[in-house]
């Protein structure tokens, strides 16, 4: 009975909590003394308002999609992988190797090899810390992000000493060759309108073909079952024969693998190159769209667009608007992750009474 | 016909003045920023002058993420922005590709080498730099014992302490010298607590000099070593005057100059490579007030000979992104 109706769950909590983080960032812009009401004409225009905006959107959205979805798959087993960035780094030296040991004829041939080595890579990289979880129950949460500082040690050792290229200051490999270029929206379906330059590439649809897999596995298949029961007890799973350790296993090995899968879109679809930290914190902003997205495909997936929205808008506020540094756009974005993640109760409690309070009188 | 003709002709020729008179230039900064207290702040400091002495303005930008790479250089390029500063050597790649889509707009990369028509690639001879702060080091340690703190393990810093180490040898072949990097992170660049940590370390190990290339890292290294009682190096800007008494010198490097050349001789500013080494003072080490006591005459001499000996060719500090090798440990 103290239950609300889903579409609140789904759609008005998260809408509310994004109008207070929109509301207490106006209140920053306009304390540093530009409009708020042109900020966020800027900040909407210049993420949705054309086909080049969109293509940014899409692709930053492409990220997170990979991201969330790895946090969501862990979350349902009651994993907290909060290593998706580590993960995803090695996800991108996966494609690294995949694109330049390789000369690839065809970026189809080379996209699914990239797929697979991504994969095992970002895969690989969280089967440590499950096995630790599994067998020893060292905390998911530490191991995991101690990984990610592992993984930021190999790349820099690897890009310095193994794959820079002789001469070049900068740590990252060489360009990949041609046939490991992914083509971008651009290329693709020329009739929309993006940009010849523009970043959104196949990988996006990659991303959604991830979403459903996802939904698949979780909703409709025994293992899925097996993982949502163990989440949401484990004694219960136990004891109705579910083995703790598989399922720990098989979680993190999905959740790892599709974090790992980022790195098709950022380092094989937009640099073209291994750079040191590919992931730009794009690991991080998967648990805030898992959150935000309530660990379902469908919400991650429009949880993410929101993140691509904000970053790209944010970085057209920082073109447009010289006043707004990038820390204050950082601070947009953390007032939108604080608000829609860590305090969601805040809202949830009262809508839920008002909900109650409704139901009771009618 | 011929009026419709002299009318396009009139738009054309406005459309033109328009847009020179709009050319502004632009910088954009790395993902440091640009209050880094190094590298991009010493490019920003550039650009400041620039616009102190013109009156003019400039457009910036600071990246969030290296996807922006190209598309900050695009818009720059699209809003019609000439000169565009690239601060960073990160920045090379994505300008090798965005600078052949815009022929008329002149792009300039410091710390990297972008092979085309309209850039101007300008590179700094650190090593020299840091080969003369090691001989300064090396004559003002007592223990024999200097140290290194860098940010990353990555070509650019190694060149620093390459140069130092050839430079240190130089002066005392029986010299230890301990390397440290922060961290793997970019976060390495902003830890003076690390860097405060590294430099107690050097010094429970006798390090009486210690050269710090680290961006805001070294701010940690210079106050550790004044408070340790020993002497210190700043790095890119000069900075002596953090701690009077305990920096021994500065080894700067004069990327304020080189966006305050490229912003004064705007669109017009002469492409290609160029070198910024100790002929061309892009890099050296400072002497001021701060430091005078510091330094003697004596050592002042020595370094001024072999930096004139540099700069003849009869000395060759090696360069350790030639080859990735240090001839000295």
């Amino acid at each position: 009975m103290d239950k609300m109706p889903k579409w609140a769950d789904v759609a008005l909590i998260p809408f509310i909590n994004l109008l207070l983080a929109l509301i207490v960032s106006g209140l920053v812009v306009l304390y540093i003394g530009e409009s708020p009401v042109e900020a966020m004409t800027i900040m909407v225009r210049g993420a949705v308002g054309s086909a080049y905006g969109w293509g940014y959107t899409l692709y930053y959205a492409t990220n997170f999609i990979f991201t969330g979805l790895a946090v969501a798959v862990a979350f349902h087993a009651r994993m907290f992988n909060i290593g998706g960035e580590g993960q995803a780094a090695l996800g991108g030296l996966g494609v690294a190797v995949v694109c330049l040991s390789v000369g690839w004829p065809h970026w189809s041939m080379a996209l699914i090899a990239a797929v697979l080595g991504s994969a095992a890579f970002g895969a690989a990289w969280a089967a440590v810390p499950a096995y630790l979880q599994a067998k020893r129950g060292s905390h998911i949460v530490i191991t995991t992000i101690m990984f990610n500082f592992i993984a930021s040690a190999l790349l820099v050792y690897l890009l310095v000493n193994v794959f820079r290229v002789p001469g070049s200051m900068a740590p990252e490999t060489a360009r990949f060759a041609e046939g490991a270029h992914l083509p971008n929206a651009h290329a693709i379906a020329p009739w929309l309108g993006f940009p010849r330059s523009t970043p959104l590439n196949v990988s996006f649809l990659v991303a959604l073909v991830a979403c459903l897999f996802v939904w698949l596995l979780i909703w409709r298949t025994r293992l899925g079952y097996e993982i949502r029961a163990f989440g949401e007890s484990e004694t219960a799973a136990v004891y109705a024969g579910i083995n703790p350790v598989r399922i720990i296993m098989i979680s993190m090995l999905i959740s790892g693998g599709l974090a790992g899968m980022m790195a098709i879109n950022s380092v094989m679809g937009e640099a073209e190159r291994l750079v040191l930290d590919p992931v730009q914190g794009a690991g991080f902003v998967g648990i805030a769209v898992a959150l935000m997205g309530r660990s379902h495909p469908i919400g991650v997936l429009l949880a993410a667009v929101l993140f691509g929205m904000l970053y790209q808008g944010g970085a057209e506020l920082a073109f447009d608007m010289p006043g707004v540094s990038r820390e204050m756009l950082l601070v947009i974005q953390a007032l939108v992750i604080l608000f829609t993640g860590a305090l969601d109760n805040m809202v949830r409690s009262p809508v839920q009474r008002m909900f109650l309070a409704m139901r009771k009188e009618g | 016909m011929t009026l419709f003709k002299t009318f396009l002709g009139t738009a054309a020729a406005l459309a033109v003045t328009a847009g020179a008179a709009l050319a502004d230039p632009a910088i954009i900064f790395d993902l440091g920023g640009k209050f880094d207290r190094s590298f991009n702040e010493a490019a920003f400091n550039g650009a400041e002058l620039w616009a102190e002495e013109t009156g003019g303005s400039y457009r910036e930008i600071e990246l969030q993420s290296d996807a922006q790479r190209e598309q900050a250089m695009r818009r720059l390029a699209e809003a019609g922005s000439n000169p565009i500063v690239m601060a960073g050597f990160s920045q090379a790649s994505a300008l090798s590709v965005v600078a052949p889509d815009y022929p008329d707009t002149t792009f300039v990369i410091i710390d990297g080498v972008v092979d085309e028509p309209n850039v101007r690639s300008v590179i700094f001879q650190e090593h020299e730099g840091s080969y003369l702060v090691g001989m300064l080091a090396a004559m003002a340690s007592e223990s024999g014992t200097v140290g290194f703190v860098g940010g990353m393990d990555i070509p650019l810093i190694s060149r620093f302490g390459c140069g130092y180490a050839q430079g240190v040898r130089a002066v005392n072949p029986d010299a230890t010298i301990i390397q440290n990097m922060t961290g793997t992170t970019p976060a390495a660049w902003n830890d003076p607590v690390r860097g405060g940590e590294l430099t107690r370390t050097q010094i429970s190990q006798g390090a009486d000099v210690v050269f710090a290339a680290a961006g805001g890292t070294g701010l940690g290294v210079l106050q550790t070593a004044e408070d340790e009682g020993i002497f210190s190096i700043g790095v890119d800007s000069n900075q002596n005057y953090l701690h009077p008494g305990s920096v021994l010198t500065s080894m700067v490097k004069r990327v304020d100059v080189a966006v305050h050349e490229a912003f004064t001789a705007g669109a017009d500013v002469e492409t290609g490579l160029f070198v910024m080494g100790l002929a061309e003072e892009g890099v050296g080490f400072a002497l001021d007030d701060n430091n005078a006591e510091l330094v003697t005459e004596d050592m002042i001499a020595a370094v001024n000979d072999a930096r004139a000996a540099i700069i003849a060719g009869e000395i060759s500090v090696h360069n350790y992104t030639e080859d990735g090798m240090c001839p000295v440990e």
